[in-house]
């Protein structure tokens, strides 16, 4: 114990003297040096034309090093987060590397040139200037994908429970999803016109159909997979079907379930740009093929990003759903 | 141990008759024949065990008393009713301890109450197996987290909160090294003493079907008929260097094949 206080003391002198190197974060320092070359290269160079927000790039990357600069002795004081932050610290420095040559390939030799490609600042620039633009987007294509992706994979589930526990249902059921699985989303919007009052329904449908495919398939398959003698333990203790369904088969098979949710999601996402065709005036899937067809592509990519992150983040959310629910697995795979 | 289980109405017993059972499986093309013309009596509160080289049709005889499969001929009996489903009052200890691994320990064992809707009135029972077997302290542990003897306690309890009147053991200390298949047996002989259910173990144990069991059955090779039946009259607690088990158990080898000592 008091070995241990003095220990905090004498770094604590150590650190007031000269700064040890064991307490400096070296990938900071380096995330720092990567992220000023970029900052510089930006505003030293000049473009080859204007891209718009080429200054305001280079005052963000000055602030990014300077953040790295200050957290390359500070990261050991902020627990989880610093650790986060020490662990994406390689990631940090390559980021800053890949956007100093993305600058200068793009805004300063033009050797990848306008319009199919754009430096970092063109990317900037239509964030600044469309971005209320892209907020409506995102939350067009977020009523869209919340409404298909939910009820599709509620659906699917629903339907792959009975496709995997009832024998009359497999027999007629699996052959059809079979067939379907692998008909891409577009093939579907004639019938879907036909079929649905609006075309939002029909949007709705699509994204439904891309989640609920994966989610019934491997849904049917874990509950057709489940050991025997968990019914048969379950029956012999008492359960009757309803039992065997909810609380012996579905949560069997739930680890099942989240590889097609997984999947489901992907799909999802996918299928987002052709649901939008159909007569959308608002979403990104929309933004995506409006601003193809002016060859805006800077717009193309800032909406790429974005849809990226989005994507990204609920594949997150879902490992959190997913550890929280099937916590007993730990040690079994 | 035996106050917990005096608090519970008194577990009463049941009887079971096999009578002129055989049975087939269907397998591509042909069937198989895995019991021939068994029939056995057991009196309620006896422990009997089955012995039998592997395949010849143990556990098939035991899914045929759970309610699990019915007989292709002769009848299976519980105090002369035949056995048509499974009923709780039966309960089937498998082989492996099959614990639901979704399910913690206390949910595994709360399983059979929670089935038939017990939970609110029977619902105590489930700390007092947990003492019984001696997991009280890993109630909130998943199955991966226990070791092999702790699992077929556990499996045990899953059985005995439902205060089975017969109870159906099926190789339930096969795969535990030797020291904890002692303690097991000796802790299933306390329990059967003092709950009074009807036991039926298969083993391939030789000792531990003298050990523990009133009656010993010894079954041929598949299909499955009785070659021999030897009563165990020792009292409990039995030596296994006991003359007289010795002598049984020389017996029981010959009959199961294996006519010199081992
Ligand atoms: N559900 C089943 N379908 C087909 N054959 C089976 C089935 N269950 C068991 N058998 C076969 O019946 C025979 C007896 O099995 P079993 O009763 O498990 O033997 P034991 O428990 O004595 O080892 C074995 O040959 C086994 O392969
Ligand atoms: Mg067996």
């Amino acid at each position: 114990m008091s070995a241990a206080v003095e220990n905090t003391y004498g770094r604590a002198g150590e650190r007031s003297l000269a700064l040890p190197v064991a307490t400096i974060w070296r990938n900071g320092l380096f995330a720092a040096g990567t992220w000023f070359l970029t900052a510089a290269l930006s505003y030293g160079l000049p473009d080859v034309i204007s891209w718009g927000a080429t200054e305001l790039f280079a005052i963000i990357m000055l602030a990014g090093a300077g953040i790295f600069l200050a957290l390359s002795v500070t990261v050991h004081r902020l627990g989880g987060f610093g650790r986060t932050l020490v662990h994406y610290g390689p990631w940090f420095i390559v980021l800053g590397l890949w956007l100093a040559v993305w600058e200068v390939l793009t805004a300063k030799l033009g050797w990848l040139p306008k319009p199919f490609f754009s430096p970092p600042q063109g990317l900037l620039h239509v964030y600044l200037t469309d971005w209320d633009r892209l907020l409506i987007c995102i939350a067009y294509t977020g009523r869209l994908w919340g409404l298909g992706f939910f009820s599709g994979i509620l659906v699917g589930f629903a339907g792959g429970v009975a496709l995997g526990w009832s024998k009359r249902f497999a027999y007629w059921g699996m052959p059809l999803l079979k067939l379907i699985g692998p008909v891409p989303a577009s093939a579907w919007i004639p019938c879907t016109f036909f079929i649905f009052p609006s075309t939002f329904h029909a949007s709705i449908f699509l994204v439904a159909l891309a989640s609920g495919i994966p989610v019934a398939i491997l849904t049917a398959a874990g509950v057709s997979q489940v050991n025997r003698s968990f019914y048969d333990v379950a029956r012999t203790l008492g359960a009757d079907n309803r039992f065997l369904i909810f609380k012996v088969a579905i949560p069997a098979s739930l680890p099942n379930v989240f590889v097609g949710i997984f999947m489901g999601l992907y799909y999802s996402f996918a299928v987002l740009v052709v649901a939008e065709m159909l007569g959308a005036k608002f979403g990104l899937g929309w933004y995506l093929q409006f601003n193809t067809a002016y060859s805006a592509y800077a717009n193309v990519y800032a909406a790429l990003i974005i849809m990226a992150l989005i994507c990204a983040g609920l594949v997150r959310l879902l490992f959190v759903a997913r550890d929280r629910l099937l916590g007993w697995q730990k040690g079994i795979l | 141990m035996a106050l917990a289980l005096a608090e519970t109405a008194a577990v009463d017993s049941i009887a079971l008759d096999v009578e002129g059972v055989s049975h087939l499986y269907e397998r591509d093309g042909g069937a198989l024949q895995v019991l021939d013309n068994v029939s056995l009596t057991i009196a309620p509160g006896e422990f009997v065990a089955l012995l039998g080289p592997s395949g010849c049709g143990k556990s098939t005889l035991l899914r045929l008393a759970a309610g699990l499969e019915t007989a292709a001929t002769g009848k299976v009996l519980e105090d002369g009713r035949p056995i048509t489903a499974p009923n709780p009052d039966r309960i089937l200890v498998f082989q492996d301890a099959t614990l639901f691994p979704w399910r913690t320990v206390r949910d595994n064992i709360a399983t059979g109450l929670e089935a038939r809707g017990l939970l609110g009135t029977k619902g105590y029972r489930i700390d007092e197996v947990l003492k019984l077997v001696k997991l009280e302290g890993f109630a909130d542990f998943y199955p991966h987290q226990l070791s092999g003897g702790m699992a077929q306690r556990a499996a045990l309890a899953r059985a005995l909160v439902n205060d089975p009147k017969l109870l159906l053991l099926d190789e339930p200390f096969g795969k535990l090294d030797s020291l904890t298949r002692l303690r097991m047996q000796n802790e299933l002989l306390d329990l059967w003493k003092s709950a009074g259910f009807t036991a039926l173990l298969v083993t391939h144990d030789v000792e531990e079907a003298l050990l523990l069991a009133d009656r010993v059955i010894v079954l041929s090779d598949r299909p499955a008929s009785i070659v021999a039946e030897i009563r165990v009259d020792q009292p409990h607690p039995r030596r296994r260097d006991d003359a007289g088990l010795v002598a049984l158990r020389s017996q029981l080898l010959e009959k199961l094949g294996i006519s010199h000592d081992v």
